[in-house]
């Protein structure tokens, strides 16, 4: 077990490799109930929401889930988030755990520039959520499950009920496969753990922990707070022109966005696998000639794909695919080329989306 | 559940003798404590290794740690399948062994026999 924001968490179940590779080919389930929620609500939510985070919230339909970035006025990142709107005035922010404390704070004053009809809540405390990930977790949910399913787009949510317990259920991940994730009534938490466990038993599930969670999203190119993204690191920087709304009204981070768009980035991440025998791992230097040019965001050597592969900001002028990039790894010098995102995509998706991407 | 023949050291490393030259490894203990093991890094045979010091690396999905030498010696083999097998050091830790040593005169000591070293797992 270990601390992570003030959770005490399993790195690991059977092992990450196990774990892994049940969540690539069958399923897992992951106790994620250290993420945050915040809930936004009033006939003024709308504008508020526009105002504080960077995609286009008028794109999303009731029952609809966007990724999104809460950012500072230079453009970086407070959080990366996942907005769900709820109803026309209701919407629901999920937020890092390590982050739970600085973004409420942010949003709500935010809420209050904003003005007019709008209320924020810091509701973590009532949601305990559990991620069932895998190519099986559909038919696994749907057994003890009254939401359908089927008709349920990626993406998208639902209430209903998860093995007699209230839930919200959401078609979203952070593995890179098909999957839900499943808010509770913390009390009901246990109880609907230990019924997915029993409906999945026979498909295979395994229980997961933050060791695989890790090596999982990396391996789907997801990033992660703290890693790829922090307060110095702008959106366009963490190569997620994606979730800015260019186009809507104003956001906070707006201008200097748009500024940076105009005249291109100096940095940027990247994604590389090794080339020579070795992992390099969060904060090793990549190198120009013997000078550190930039720095390794995140790295392993993952189960799945059997690669050493990662994250690293660099100079812009080293982010062309094929790029050999030399990291500094415990002083020895190894070789690595950028390769296009993601490194791994799954062979069919459950549901035809580009795959969004979001942080722990 | 520790074999008797091998010797220990308290950085997780066993050692067993072998014709008047040494065999060294890593513990069941240590191997459960990184998990998935992928890349071994050895050293060249022919070095000269002092006891204590750093004969190579391991690595795991999660983390990276040192190898540490048992005793003084030098390198007079590495097991080469590693490169290609890392995963037997989790499968067989005891049977699977890293680096072989010619040992230096006298210098199998503080080393500890299996009920030591499980008293020191406790």
């Amino acid at each position: 077990m270990v601390d992570f924001g003030g959770w005490e968490m399993p790195v690991q179940y059977s092992g990450i490799g196990d774990e892994h590779m049940a969540v690539r080919t069958r399923a897992g389930l992951f106790d994620v109930s250290h993420m945050g929620q915040i809930e936004i609500a009033g006939h003024d939510a709308l504008a508020a929401v526009q105002r504080m985070t960077t995609n286009d919230v008028a794109r999303l339909a009731e029952g609809q889930i966007q990724y999104s970035a809460l950012t500072t006025p230079a453009g970086t990142f407070i959080d990366d988030v996942l907005v769900y709107r709820w109803a026309e005035f209701h919407y629901l922010l999920v937020v890092n755990a390590g982050n739970i404390r600085k973004a409420a704070q942010w949003i709500s004053a935010q809420a209050t520039e904003s003005g007019g009809d709008v209320a924020v809540v810091n509701a973590s405390a009532r949601y305990a959520l559990l991620a069932l990930q895998g190519p099986a977790a559909g038919s696994i949910l749907s057994e003890i499950c009254t939401v359908d399913l089927e008709s349920l787009k990626y993406y998208r949510f639902a209430p209903g009920e998860v093995a007699g317990a209230r839930a919200m259920v959401s078609r979203t991940g952070y593995t890179g496969e098909d999957g839900f994730e499943i808010f509770l009534q913390p009390a009901q938490a246990t109880r609907v753990w230990d019924a997915i466990l029993l409906a999945g038993a026979e498909a295979g599930i395994a229980p997961c922990g933050l060791g695989a969670r890790d090596t999982l999203r990396l391996e789907a190119g997801m990033r992660l707070y703290g890693n790829e993204m922090d307060e110095t690191v702008s959106v366009l920087e963490a190569g997620l022109d994606w979730i800015v709304g260019w186009d809507k009204a104003t956001f906070v981070g707006q201008e200097a966005l748009q500024a940076q768009r105009a005249r291109g980035i100096e940095r940027g991440l990247v994604a590389f696998e090794m080339t020579d025998r070795a992992i390099a791992r969060h904060g090793y230097p990549v190198l120009r000639g013997d000078v550190p040019c930039g720095v390794v965001t995140s790295g392993t050597q993952t189960p799945f794909l059997q690669k050493a592969i990662g994250f690293a900001m660099v100079p812009a002028e080293l982010r062309a695919p094929g790029q050999e990039l030399i990291i500094d790894v415990r002083g020895r010098r190894a070789a690595a080329r950028v390769v296009a995102e993601p490194f791994y995509k799954r062979a069919r998706p459950a549901r035809p989306a580009a795959g969004p991407t979001r942080s722990e | 559940m520790y074999p008797t023949d091998l010797q220990y050291t308290r950085d997780h490393e066993w050692l067993r003798e072998d014709n008047g030259e040494a065999l060294v490894g890593i513990t069941d203990f240590a191997q459960a404590q990184l998990g998935d093991v992928v890349f071994v890094e050895l050293p060249a045979v022919g070095r000269v290794l002092a006891r204590g010091d750093v004969f190579g690396t391991i690595e795991s999905v999660k983390a990276v740690s040192e190898l540490f030498s048992p005793i003084a010696g030098e390198v007079v083999a590495i097991n080469g399948a590693l490169a290609n097998q890392p995963e037997s050091i989790n499968k067989t830790p005891h049977e699977t062994w890293m680096i072989r040593l010619r040992p230096a005169a006298g210098t199998a000591e503080g080393l500890l026999d299996a009920e030591a070293y499980e008293a020191l797992l406790k």
